[in-house]
């Protein structure tokens, strides 16, 4: 997993969780972020902008940490760019 | 305080157009849900909805009064008129002039405030139709209802989410209780079923990509639903004098606020509510026979509502019988509590309960007999009828059999 991605997850959670960045590492549990569930939402909403990905509901079932949520984020990344069209 | 019967009812929903067709629905399990068909929608997450499927307003509405009326407001008339054909209401100066309106929506015409925003941040139009803002209000449809029949006393809505026609319809309970009206039509009308609210309900991620499963362990969230069930409500006494045929008796209402959070569920509060209902019909939990559940097939509500009707039951759950009706008629959002508390007030007319349709496998953490897909001959003397709002605001309605 590329830190360059870590970074930017973790800095979506902290924007949008509005807790400051350090706060936030890849090690990091939700509950212990006090991330709730509307909380969660709100971030995936984040990462699909910073990302310009689309989050389909199942991926993200089950995921309570920011390595999970890394891990989904590369995943659907590496997706989008297999299926880009080439010289695009 | 005077005793409050259920008189009349109407009802518009995927299950049909009047109640004869709901009652048959819910009685066979049917399941209303299917591919979205009212409106386009490119690139939704979702598919599926519980519509009223080709409808249109002609055979309701002359095409000049539909012109002001936007779907949810015709639902809302549409039941209205059922009701009060089936309690044969005889009106009198004096009963138009007492009689009381009370409905609930949550999303009023929003749908036609969709397409004005179209005009403007789409197409850069630079101006709306005249008739946006008297179509979208969420009191367009206890407006239209009065209008239809000339009622001219108390007429209000209320819009409290998901508990919304629960609210209305405990209101007009009360009213008609207290001695503040003779009679009341009340209940709940709505229909989301616009590409905007579509897209906002997707982001919360609570829709389920095929169909609504209440209480199942593979449940993948609810479903939207449209609709209104609206009710006469008239006085025990007065009914019976004038002969009238009584659905059911509405016997108690309770409310709270989870004070919680504003869209996570409390157990605390969800089971405050049922004890709040239960005090009001002067009720001890045993008494209970059916649940018409909140049941949304969330994740998190079915599980929190087990729980909070353990806690308000003990060991009577078990005995209980449970169901979400919204597996068939969809989660109607303010008209939800309104055709869930037909549901109810039917189950009790007729000695079926209803049941929860779509069901697949248990789940340990929804450990409660809810009927699953197949209704059951069983004659209870009381029910209640759950409603859980986001927003944290709860409303549960006591029926009592006539």
């Amino acid at each position: 997993m590329s830190e360059d991605l870590i970074q930017r997850v973790t800095k979506v959670i902290a924007t949008s969780k509005r807790i400051p960045l350090e706060t936030v590492t890849i090690d990091s549990e939700f509950v212990q972020l006090g991330i709730d569930s509307m909380d969660a939402v709100e971030i995936l909403f984040a990462l699909e902008g910073e990302f310009d990905i689309s989050i389909p509901d199942d991926e993200v079932r089950g995921v309570r940490n920011v390595r999970d949520m890394c891990a989904g984020v590369e995943r659907l990344v590496a997706a989008k760019s297999a299926d880009a069209p080439a010289g695009k | 305080m005077r005793r409050v019967a259920i008189t009349g009812a109407g009802a518009i929903s995927a299950l049909g157009r009047n109640i004869a067709e709901f009652a048959e629905s819910l009685r066979a399990g049917r399941c209303g849900i299917g591919p979205i068909e009212s409106t386009a929608i490119p690139s939704l997450r979702f598919q599926n909805g519980a519509e009223v499927k080709n409808y249109t307003h002609q055979p309701y509405f002359e095409d000049r009064r539909a012109d002001f009326m936007d779907r949810f407001a015709q639902f809302a008339v549409i039941a209205a008129r059922e009701a009060v054909k089936d309690a044969a209401v005889k009106w009198t100066p004096e009963l138009r002039e007492t009689s009381a309106i009370v409905t609930g929506s949550c999303v009023g015409g929003q749908s036609t405030q969709d397409i004005g925003f179209i005009e403007i941040y789409k197409k850069g139009v630079n101006r709306v139709h005249p008739l946006t803002i008297p179509k979208t209000m969420a009191n367009a449809g206890a407006s239209h209802i009065s209008m239809e029949f000339g009622i001219t006393g108390p007429a209000f809505t209320i819009s409290t989410a998901c508990s919304s026609s629960a609210h209305a319809i405990g209101q007009a309970f009360q009213m008609v209780a207290s001695g503040t009206s003779d009679l009341a039509i009340t209940g709940g009308s709505e229909a989301p079923f616009s590409l905007g609210i579509l897209k906002a309900w997707e982001a919360m991620r609570v829709v389920s990509p095929d169909t609504c499963r209440p209480f199942s362990k593979d449940r993948r969230g609810m479903i939207l639903g449209e609709g209104a069930a609206m009710f006469v409500l008239e006085p025990l006494e007065a009914a019976r004098a004038r002969g009238a045929r009584i659905h059911a008796e509405l016997v108690g209402f309770g409310m709270s606020a989870d004070a919680c959070h504003i869209t996570q569920p409390s157990i605390e509060g969800a089971a405050r509510a049922m004890r709040a209902a239960l005090r009001s019909a002067k009720l001890a939990p045993e008494q209970i026979g059916y649940i018409n559940a909140h049941g949304t097939a969330t994740l998190a509500n079915d599980v929190t509502e087990t729980a909070a009707i353990r806690q308000v039951f003990g060991a009577h759950a078990d005995r209980l019988a449970i169901s979400s009706t919204k597996s068939m008629h969809g989660h109607a959002l303010g008209a939800g509590a309104a055709l869930e508390c037909l549901a109810t007030a039917i189950a009790l007319r007729d000695g079926v309960l209803p049941p929860t349709a779509n069901f697949r496998e248990p789940d340990p953490e929804c450990d409660l007999d809810v009927i699953p897909n197949v209704a059951r001959h069983q004659q209870v003397e009381y029910a209640i009828s759950n409603s859980f709002a986001f927003g944290g605001l709860n409303a549960v309605l006591v029926l009592r059999v006539a």
